[in-house]
Order: C-alpha cells, then sequence, then structure tokens
C-alpha cells in the first residue's frame, strides 16, 4: 500500500505542475487558437484533478461544460474575430495580443501578487481536518428524497442556489441575444463522414444525458452535467447544418430556455404557500419533485448553453459578409 | 497472484506503450496527416488494451460493457474527428512531407 501511496503522490504533483504550466502557456501564448486549445486541455486535466480530489460531481461538470461546451465557444468566438479582421495577412499569428505597457505589467503582477496572498491565508487558516457540512447533511439525507448527497444539496437542502444558478443562465441567454441578436449557423461544414458521426451520436448523446440526469439520485450525475450533454449534441447539430429549431421565431425554444427556471419558482412558491417555506418539499413526495425539477432543468441548461452558442456565433459574421 | 491478474498488467503495460509511441509520433513526425496516423495508434490501439486490462478486473458485466462502450465512442469519435481534421488540413492546403 505504501508504494501505491507513492506513486499516486507521484502522479498528484505532475498533475499540479502540469495545470500550473498550462495556465502558463495559456496565458502568455502569443497566438489566440493555441491559447484556446490549451485552455481546452487544461480543462480536461482539471477534470481529472477533481476525480483525484474525490469529487466526480464536479470533474463531470468540468469535463462537459468546462473544457467542451466552453472551448466551442471560444472557438466559434475566435472564428467571428478571425473573419472580423480581415487585414492580418497569413503567415502571421493571428490576432497577436497587445503588449502591456510596463507600468500595467507591475500592476496586474502586484495584483495577482496580493490575491495569490490572500487566497493562500484564507486556505492555510482553514482547520486541517474540518468535516464541514457533510456530517449535517449525511443526517437528514432520509428526508431528502436522493440517495446521493450532492444531489441532495443542490435540489433539496440548497435548492434556493440551484434556483438562482437557473436564473443566472436565462439572464445569460437573454443578454447574449439582446447584444448580438438571433440567428441561425452561419458557417456548415458537411462531409459524409461527419454526417454519419452524428446520425450515430446524437442519440448516444441524448441517452448518456438521460442516464446522468437519472443516475443523479443515487450517483454522481444530475441536471447540469445531463444539460450540459444535451447542449453539446446541439452544438453537433447545428455545426452540421442541422439547424434544430429556427431560434429567431421559435416559441418552442423559448418555452424550453425558461421551463426550469419557471418550474423551480412555481414550485418554490407552492412551498411557500403550503410549507411556510421556500423549496421545502414533504418528505413523501420530495423524490418526484426533485426528479420533475431536474428533467425540466436539463432541458432549459442545454437549451440555454446551445443557444448561447448559437447566439454568439454569427450575427457579426453574417453582416461582415454582406458589406463584402 | 492469479492469472487474471498477469493479464491485466501485460495489457496494460501493452496499452501504455501503444500511448507513449503515439505520444512520440505526435511530437516528432513531421506533417498533421502522419501525426494524425501516430495519435490515431495510441486511441484506437492503446485504449483498446488499457480497456480490455480493466474489463477483465470489472466487478460486474456491467462495469465491463461500460468500458467497453467507452473504447466504442472513442474509436468512432477518433476516426470521425482525424478524417475531419485531415480534410480540413488538406482543404486549406497543408502540404504533404516530402523527404
Amino acid at each position: 500500500m505504501e508504494a501505491v501511496g507513492l506513486w499516486q503522490s507521484a502522479f498528484d504533483l505532475m498533475l499540479g505542475f502540469s495545470l500550473f504550466g498550462l495556465a502558463w502557456r495559456m496565458l502568455f501564448c502569443a497566438d489566440l487558437f493555441k491559447s484556446i486549445v490549451l485552455f481546452i486541455t487544461f480543462g480536461l486535466l482539471m477534470a481529472i484533478a477533481w476525480v483525484r480530489l474525490e469529487a466526480p460531481d464536479v470533474a463531470l461538470a468540468e469535463a462537459t461544460i468546462g473544457a467542451g461546451l466552453t472551448g466551442a465557444l471560444l472557438m466559434s468566438a475566435f472564428a467571428k474575430l478571425r473573419t472580423l479582421d480581415n487585414s492580418l495577412k497569413s503567415g502571421q499569428p493571428l490576432l497577436p495580443r497587445p503588449r502591456l505597457h510596463v507600468i500595467n505589467f507591475w500592476i496586474a503582477l502586484l495584483f495577482t501578487v496580493l490575491l495569490t496572498g490572500g487566497l493562500a491565508y484564507a486556505v492555510l487558516s482553514l482547520p486541517s481536518h474540518s468535516p464541514g457540512l457533510s456530517d449535517a447533511v449525511m443526517s437528514q439525507l432520509d428526508s431528502s428524497g436522493v440517495t446521493h448527497p450532492v444531489t441532495a444539496v443542490l435540489l433539496n437542502f440548497r435548492g434556493y442556489d440551484t434556483l438562482l444558478e437557473m436564473a443566472v443562465l436565462l439572464l445569460s441567454i437573454q443578454s447574449v441575444w439582446s447584444m448580438a441578436g438571433m440567428s441561425d449557423a452561419g458557417e456548415v461544414h458537411t462531409s459524409p463522414v461527419l454526417n454519419v458521426l452524428i446520425q450515430l451520436l446524437s442519440p448516444v448523446l441524448i441517452l448518456v444525458s438521460a442516464y446522468l440526469l437519472w443516475v443523479g439520485a443515487h450517483a454522481p450525475g444530475g441536471a447540469f452535467q445531463a444539460g450540459s450533454i444535451l447542449g453539446a449534441a446541439g452544438v453537433l447539430l447545428v455545426l452540421s447544418g442541422r439547424p434544430l429549431f429556427n431560434l429567431k421565431k421559435s416559441w418552442l425554444i423559448r418555452l424550453m430556455l425558461v421551463a426550469g427556471p419557471a418550474a423551480f419558482i412555481a414550485l418554490a412558491t407552492l412551498t411557500l404557500i403550503n410549507e411556510g417555506q421556500l423549496l421545502k418539499y414533504p418528505v413523501a413526495n420530495a423524490a418526484n419533485y426533485i426528479l420533475l425539477l431536474e428533467t425540466l432543468a436539463t432541458v432549459s441548461i442545454g437549451t440555454t448553453l446551445l443557444a448561447l452558442f448559437v447566439g454568439s456565433q454569427t450575427e457579426a459574421v453574417q453582416q461582415d459578409q454582406s458589406h463584402q | 497472484m492469479m492469472l487474471a491478474d498477469i493479464l491485466t498488467i501485460i495489457l496494460l503495460l501493452g496499452g501504455a506503450f501503444f500511448f507513449l509511441a503515439g505520444t512520440i509520433g505526435l511530437l516528432r513526425f513531421p506533417d498533421v496527416y502522419t501525426r494524425l496516423h501516430a495519435l490515431t495508434k495510441a486511441d484506437n490501439v492503446g485504449l483498446g488494451l488499457i480497456v480490455t486490462g480493466l474489463a477483465i478486473q470489472a466487478q460486474s458485466w456491467a462495469a465491463a460493457g461500460k468500458l467497453i462502450l467507452i473504447w466504442l465512442l472513442v474509436l468512432l469519435a477518433g476516426a470521425g474527428v482525424s478524417y475531419l481534421i485531415a480534410n480540413g488540413a488538406l482543404a486549406r492546403g497543408v502540404a504533404f512531407w516530402k523527404r
């Protein structure tokens, strides 16, 4: 067992240094495209780090949202920037970053050192062995309706937080739509191989999403992970030129965007009237309420992430092309 | 040590060898197309060996099945994506390596 512990420590050290190195390269790389690729790599290694910290829920979310969908968003933003900026000659690194002024560099360094120092102080001042709230959660787990403590906290004990998170997602797509307008995918790549790949992968992705949603009741998984995989399936479909919805007109997509937050608010109101407290479910029905909320939240999260991708992707590109 | 354990160790080492070879190829090969060739060997064969080695140790048939499903998905994605990258490189006129 001693040898195994040593190997694990070596692996953790390597992982930590790799993350640090990747973050460094990502920030100081002259080429934005390289930075994005490094960011995606960073997200994947970060997911492994979360697994090593025994937080598989966070690892799943990091892999799907942090590395996957954020990577896709950054790539589409990069493509848009490249199209807008036609003056660059080929051969140069695309979109070279402006050099920092010397004073700005020192100011940035000062704040970074202060922030790092503060964080280090906060971490070091924590008690070294604190159970946190896990005892309180485990003692109440039977009344939550699920057997996975993370889901119990997110959807029952601290359901209020998740309600606000859903509201933030809704706000984000509203602001993207008001800034960029709504439009359908512009650049479309089709090839027979991509078509077969998507035909095979889309049903699998939907199945995996449903599995993660269902398994969240007793194991790592849940609405955010399931929703982001659903969103990824949508991104694949949009990229291959199968517009799922006409985003400009469809009321269906608006309904899907608000389904999660609306269900949360409705249930919060209902429990406030019946139980006298926000999102305090009666124990007998807690499992059903959580499943209902998670299902609708999955649909809303998936649609929001897809709409963010589509919404950020196109309008400016199309305008730019029409000018030429 | 059980026979299954020995088999697992051999398969995992074999898988690690393919990943190492694939990584060296990715770093050392001269152009996009040959690098993709090296990468897909690691993904397909290396992961296949590792998944087989782990499936032998799996507690249930369901766990072994999930592992093999992951391998099949990676095969599918790897083959499709490497085609798309190669095709994209070709469309942008990335030159073939010539000695």
